[in-house]
């Protein structure tokens, strides 16, 4: 991945590393793209042609994984390819991130699978991992040969975008993916219920005439999956989450041994259906020409305030094991129209920490261990996410109290569709390592603070 | 400021300055406002039951109505008004543009607007489209109706009609039955009269109500505007001053909300008996166009109670009022 650096020792930074339950002033050591070590400040010997970094009032914590990342490669690489995706990465502090199969052609064979790490081993300073499809072309139709995806570095199968709706298909892939002992990540939106939607079904949605989307839609399918996970002892991972329902499916189902995890993005953490006013999150009492923000529109929706905070609750509680972003670029066409017209999704990987700690509150030991410890689990990957020594050494270093600017001249993605562009938010990642090269360093880059 | 969670507010409503350059929904107009504009508007229809009538207020104006569904009343009015305002008015059916083209709703309107236009009139299928035209265009946007959110110059014109029937409108009790879930005149409705301070009743076959239906202060979602649902409409009729009968939009219904239209009719339609539980001479009106014989019965759809056509004539005039306020140099009167 990276060529022989020197070795690094980030000093005095305050280091939060979940996986060993370390939340102390130390320093860190990285030698030959490894871990040394978390050692105590100043009695660490080096010579001269160690690098230094002082991260002096800074959190120095594992590189984040992303469990949800859509590159756009192949076949939408106007959207996103592996270099800006690697960019905009390394500015949210991920270090791992895992590849979405909705790409086109779909990630459901070993060629696809293949010419995508090929690209990414050259143009990508992060480490991607790939998700294979469930299905076939993501019809739905017949399960993607699994055994080849996962010879070729799949981490699990997912459809993602669209459902598997048949309940047989899909308790076939449970039952079939069992040897593997890879998750099956299916997304959640039962489209026997509802076919076309425009955001969340409520108040808002009545309020601006728009067709909504209701809780219903992906709580009855986690319900469904849940129960055939238990059924076949398959291994089932909940993608974005973002009811209150789902949320208690997840915990009922954890209460009972099925073998579950979930995720939920940044935004279902901090934002509301609320933000669809276009004015940052309130109501106004007379909606202008901002109403109808198109950049708040994803699958699933924003949902209300009570299921934002089921979601707050159940990342404390274990219930939700990661923060996953969801990463999803479009092209400024894909969302200069209508609301009905645009695409659904938003950006995440810069700004997932902003929303994560400066938004939505979450204390930060917790929202890194969501942001690592909890994906390294559900990859079933102990070189990564953590500090332990012999880990690779990834490193994400964070200044809780910058404030800064969500710019599109400073985004390293491709594109910019979040509905915090222009705003001011809190809460950086200054610099990132990857297997002990620094990636990402805030104070070189043209990054202006608020 | 910083996004963070204590600065995001957790009142309900943000007041913001309600003086558009737009009219996107008559939500941006006071009560004040639409006291002066139906008063402008009832000129100008005394001014033109003396015809010809031709102002030339808006002369050397450029008024151009961009439909992207069918319409006859709304857009023949549009141009009726600012022709009888001295405006040049053009209009564009999406069916006939390079919008068959493929052409996109911006690069369409970005088109226009280089044409050095005073206003855009505008129907969508769309919800917010009139919203997204204006965070783009130059010119003036006036809301010809966008999908299931409003249609701002009918519920004026439906304050209009229904003042002049009754003489004073605040404590009235109007009845509107039917298809709310769709319906954009529903929406503007309610907020136009509930500004004037007319009691709303509602009733409507439960499959076309909004599906998370609140009951109190913002009633439909709607910050600050309070409507009362029933469950028949023999209850949302019994004891009101009139009734407003919304079209049941065939063309928008997804299937499985009704069984049949003939049921509809039974149950929900508006005919003589169930008039005759309104107030003695409580009038009728219709957005149009009717399903006539479906929700309303012949007899009453023509009868002498029916507002239909005051509300056709009153469209000409408030639209005339409506195009003086936003395009026109007296703009800063109201």
């Amino acid at each position: 991945m990276s060529q022989q650096s020197r070795p690094i020792v980030i000093r005095n930074g305050r280091v939060i590393d979940p996986s060993q339950g370390v939340d102390t002033i130390s320093d860190v050591v990285l030698v030959d793209g490894v871990v040394r070590g978390i050692e105590s400040c100043g009695l660490t010997q080096f010579s001269d042609d160690w690098t230094e970094f002082d991260a002096s009032g800074m959190i120095v914590a594992p590189g984040f994984i992303d469990l949800h990342t859509h590159l756009r490669t192949p076949g939408q690489e106007w959207k996103e390819d592996p270099k800006t995706v690697s960019d905009a990465a390394v500015r949210g502090g991920f270090t791992t991130i895992c590849a979405m199969p909705n790409t086109y052609p779909a990630q459901d064979n070993a060629s696809v699978l293949g010419e995508l790490m090929l690209r990414c081993a050259s143009e990508s300073e992060v480490r991607v991992r790939p998700i294979g499809a469930i299905t076939k072309g993501r019809k739905g139709d017949e399960l993607a040969p699994m055994h080849e995806l996962a010879d070729a570095g799949a981490i699990g199968f997912s459809d993602d975008g669209d459902p598997v709706m048949s309940p047989h298909l899909m308790r076939q892939a449970l039952t079939y993916s069992t040897d593997l002992n890879l998750p099956i990540i299916n997304h959640a939106e039962d489209r026997g219920l509802v076919a076309e939607w425009d955001m969340n079904e409520g108040v808002v949605a009545s309020h601006l005439g728009l067709r909504g989307f209701p809780n219903s839609a992906e709580t009855m399918m986690i319900a469904r999956d849940i129960e055939l996970a238990r059924i076949t002892n398959g291994c089932l991972h909940i993608p974005h989450a973002s009811t209150a329902e789902s949320v208690e499916l997840i915990r009922r189902g954890k209460s009972e041994s099925i073998q579950v995890t979930a995720e939920v993005t940044p935004h279902h953490l901090a934002l509301t259906e609320r933000w669809v006013y276009g004015e940052n999150g309130n109501v106004p009492a007379v909606l202008t020409e901002n109403a109808y923000d198109t950049l708040a529109k994803m699958a699933p929706p924003l949902r209300t305030e009570r299921d934002r905070q089921a979601l707050v609750d159940g990342l404390a509680d274990g219930t939700i094991d990661a923060i996953g972003t969801d990463h999803a670029p479009h092209a400024a066409t894909d969302k200069v129209c209508t609301f009905s017209e645009a695409a659904n999704g938003v950006i995440g990987l810069e700004t997932a920490l902003s929303l994560v700690w400066g938004m939505a509150g979450i204390e930060i030991g917790l929202a890194i261990e969501r942001l690592t410890a909890g994906p390294r689990t559900i990859l079933s990957d102990e070189s990564i996410g953590t500090l332990k020594p012999g880990a690779k050494a990834d490193v994400a270093i964070i200044d809780l109290q910058s404030d800064w600017v969500v710019e599109s001249s400073t985004l390293g993605s491709k594109s910019h569709n979040t509905p915090l562009l222009g705003k001011s938010v809190l809460s950086r990642v200054t610099a990132t390592f990857v297997a002990g090269v620094k990636v990402w360093d805030a104070t070189e880059d043209g990054a202006k603070d608020a | 400021m910083t996004l963070t969670l204590a600065n995001v507010s957790q009142r309900d409503v943000t007041v913001v300055n309600a003086d558009s350059k737009h009219l996107l929904d008559v939500d941006s107009l006071t009560t004040e406002q639409i006291y002066k504009l139906r008063e402008r508007a009832s000129e100008f229809r005394q001014l033109r039951a003396s015809r010809p009538f031709k102002s030339d207020s808006l002369r050397g104006g450029s008024i151009y109505t961009l439909f992207f569904e069918n319409s006859t009343r709304t857009r023949v009015s549009f141009e009726h008004a600012g022709k009888a305002l001295g405006a040049d008015v053009i209009n564009i059916a999406a069916s006939t543009s390079s919008v068959n083209k493929g052409e996109s709703l911006l690069n369409t309107v970005l088109t226009l607007d280089a044409m050095g236009i005073d206003a855009l009139v505008v129907r969508h299928p769309h919800s917010g489209a009139p919203h997204f035209i204006a965070r783009h265009v130059n010119a003036v946007v006036i809301n010809a109706g966008d999908g299931a959110h409003g249609h701002p110059t009918q519920a004026l014109l439906d304050v209009l009609t229904l003042q002049d029937h009754l003489g004073n409108l605040k404590g009235a009790k109007l009845a509107l039955v039917g298809d709310i879930l769709y319906s954009r005149v529903a929406r503007s409705d309610i907020i136009a009269f509930r500004k004037m301070g007319v009691e709303i009743s509602i009733a409507a076959p439960p499959t076309l109500l909004p599906h998370d239906w609140s009951p109190g202060p913002n009633s439909l979602g709607i910050p600050d505007t309070e409507v009362t649902l029933h469950e028949s409409v023999e209850d949302a009729v019994r004891d009101a001053d009139a009734i407003m009968c919304l079209r049941l939009q065939l063309e928008r219904q997804t299937s499985g909300l009704l069984p049949d239209v003939n049921e509809y009719s039974r149950v929900w339609g508006i005919n003589t008996q169930r008039l005759a539980l309104a107030k003695p001479g409580a009038p009728v009106m219709h957005p149009g166009p009717m399903n006539e014989g479906l929700e309303i019965s012949t007899d009453i759809a023509h009868g002498s109670l029916s507002l239909v056509e005051n509300q056709v004539e009153n469209g000409v005039a408030m639209r005339m009022a409506v195009l003086e306020h936003y395009c026109g140099p007296t703009r800063e009167v109201l």
